[in-house]
């Protein structure tokens, strides 16, 4: 069984297959997550170190609690209080770490594509934790599962309607999800105004809407991303009020939804912009799924890549 | 490596020997009140699920609790070769105080036992464990041997052995 990989750097190098494996895998570190000792010893004596070159909570956190509960030692790396700010290169920075005996790096970075150049200096596994506009592969992984226990379907998303509402152009979750959920047959939507758009997305397996409201009847999941408030200086939008007028989830609109859909948002939020109705009243909100799922899917990305081993010693 | 398995025991053979292990369960642990099974997945799910059936009619009275345990993330040979998980684990009930007995269906080197031993600690503390398992086939690595057996069969290290419902075949 070749579902064994070196990295996690993309959704799009990932084969469907590899994508339920990942998915069933989850399914093992729900349960372990569950216990009350939810820790199991099959990462003991990897070191896992996150490198992380712009802020995150949630991402960070997540990842810190799925090594621990594998077993595995951890170590945070952060810019403010490294040699980085006296100047030392990303290259010099993952040489020198990985001369202590890493065995994999979670790396967030601003510069698309960090993660994968960081392949080429050290033998640790890399995990992409989101690297610019690029991908964040490990979020669109809990999606899915967050889809795929919300909405029953453990055998893929075939029929199911999504639509990803937003700042699609500047957002690395848009990007890996849209490859996960067309991978595992949904059907994707774009919905927002042409200056949040990227220029070209003729190759990209998605339909395109400027305007929300007539979809919301017909969705299984409406993902919502974060409006982020410094595009306003790049004027690519009006006024908040206006994008919150056009795209926001309000009550009304949330009444649009049909019953079983999943309401989504990657965090974190910004109230009375994107969602303006209390997600804690939304009977389809899957948001705190969404933060609890990422710990499970964390760890299973972290046994798949440390722990399933390599096919080189394929005695079974 | 005889590409012909060879049958070691029928359908009806195995039948009987779970039939008889049932008992011998019963005879052990003096009724089977306090019992629960747990299969270690994937290969002895189907002796836990059989043994629970045959218990029930030998008496009516009890229902013995089935688990499932998935013992990939306790193994001792994590990284050095693929692991792909059976079903989750799942343990209907606490196992503190009560008599666990682990199903399998092929014990070997007793690596997935002693990780499965590892596992259930996360689970309570049972007053026993005993172990039932369809064929043991020798060769031991950790000193762990089986309190139930359906058959003891000889065999050479790279030889294949396969126990399921329907017999046991050799390789």
């Amino acid at each position: 069984m070749s579902t064994h990989a070196k990295h996690l750097l993309a959704i799009d190098d990932l084969t469907p297959e590899q994508i339920h494996h990942l998915l069933e895998l989850t399914d093992h570190m729900v349960e372990v997550s569950g216990r009350s000792i939810p820790k199991v010893p099959a990462l003991r004596g990897k070191n896992v170190v996150s490198l992380f070159f712009e802020d995150s909570t949630r991402t960070r956190t997540s990842f810190d609690t799925a090594a621990k509960r594998l077993s595995a030692d951890t170590m945070n790396f952060t810019v403010s209080s490294s040699s980085v700010s006296k100047g030392e290169s990303l290259r010099d920075t993952i040489e020198t770490i990985s001369a202590m005996g890493v065995d994999a790096f979670v790396i967030r970075h601003k510069s698309s594509g960090a993660p994968q150049m960081v392949t080429r200096w050290t033998n640790a596994s890399i995990i992409n934790a989101g690297d610019g506009w690029h991908q964040h592969p490990t979020q669109a992984l809990l999606d899915c599962y967050t889809i795929r226990t919300g909405l029953n379907r453990r055998d893929g998303f075939d029929g199911l309607h999504i639509a990803i509402v937003g700042d699609i152009k500047h957002s690395r979750v848009a990007r890996s999800d849209i490859q996960a959920f067309a991978a595992l047959g949904a059907r994707v939507t774009l919905v927002a105004p042409p200056t949040l758009l990227p220029p070209s997305i003729a190759d990209w397996p998605v339909e395109v809407s400027h305007s929300l409201d007539p979809l919301l009847p017909h969705l299984d999941v409406l993902y919502l991303l974060r409006v982020q408030r410094e595009r306003m200086a790049d004027a690519l939008l009006p006024s908040l009020d206006e994008y919150s007028a056009m795209y926001g989830l309000t009550a009304a609109r949330a009444a649009k939804l049909p019953p079983h859909a999943l309401v989504m948002h990657p965090g974190p939020m910004n109230r009375g912009v994107e969602m303006v109705v209390d997600p804690g009243e939304l009977p389809g909100s899957a948001i705190l799924h969404q933060v609890t799922n990422g710990v499970a899917v964390r760890m299973a990305v972290l046994f798949w890549l440390l722990g399933s081993g390599s096919d080189l010693k394929g005695d079974v | 490596m005889n590409s012909e398995p060879r049958v070691v025991l029928s359908r009806d053979d195995v039948r009987r020997a779970v039939t008889r292990i049932a008992h011998e369960i019963v005879e052990r642990n003096h009724g089977a009140a306090d019992l629960v099974l747990v299969g270690l997945q994937r290969g002895g799910m189907w002796i836990a699920e059989a043994l629970a059936s045959v218990l029930h009619t030998v008496d009516p009275t009890v229902t013995v609790p089935v688990g499932a345990l998935d013992v990939s993330f306790h193994r001792d040979d994590v990284g050095l070769r693929p692991i792909v998980p059976g079903s989750v684990t799942d343990i209907p009930v606490p196992l503190d105080g009560r008599t666990v007995v682990l199903t399998d269906d092929v014990l070997f080197t007793g690596r997935t036992v002693r990780a499965a031993l590892e596992a259930l600690n996360e689970y309570g503390r049972p007053r026993a464990v005993q172990l039932a398992v369809m064929v043991d086939r020798g060769h031991r690595e950790l000193p762990i041997r089986p309190d139930f057996v359906g058959k003891n069969l000889p065999t050479s290290r790279d030889e294949q052995v396969a126990a399921t419902l329907d017999g046991v075949t050799i390789r």
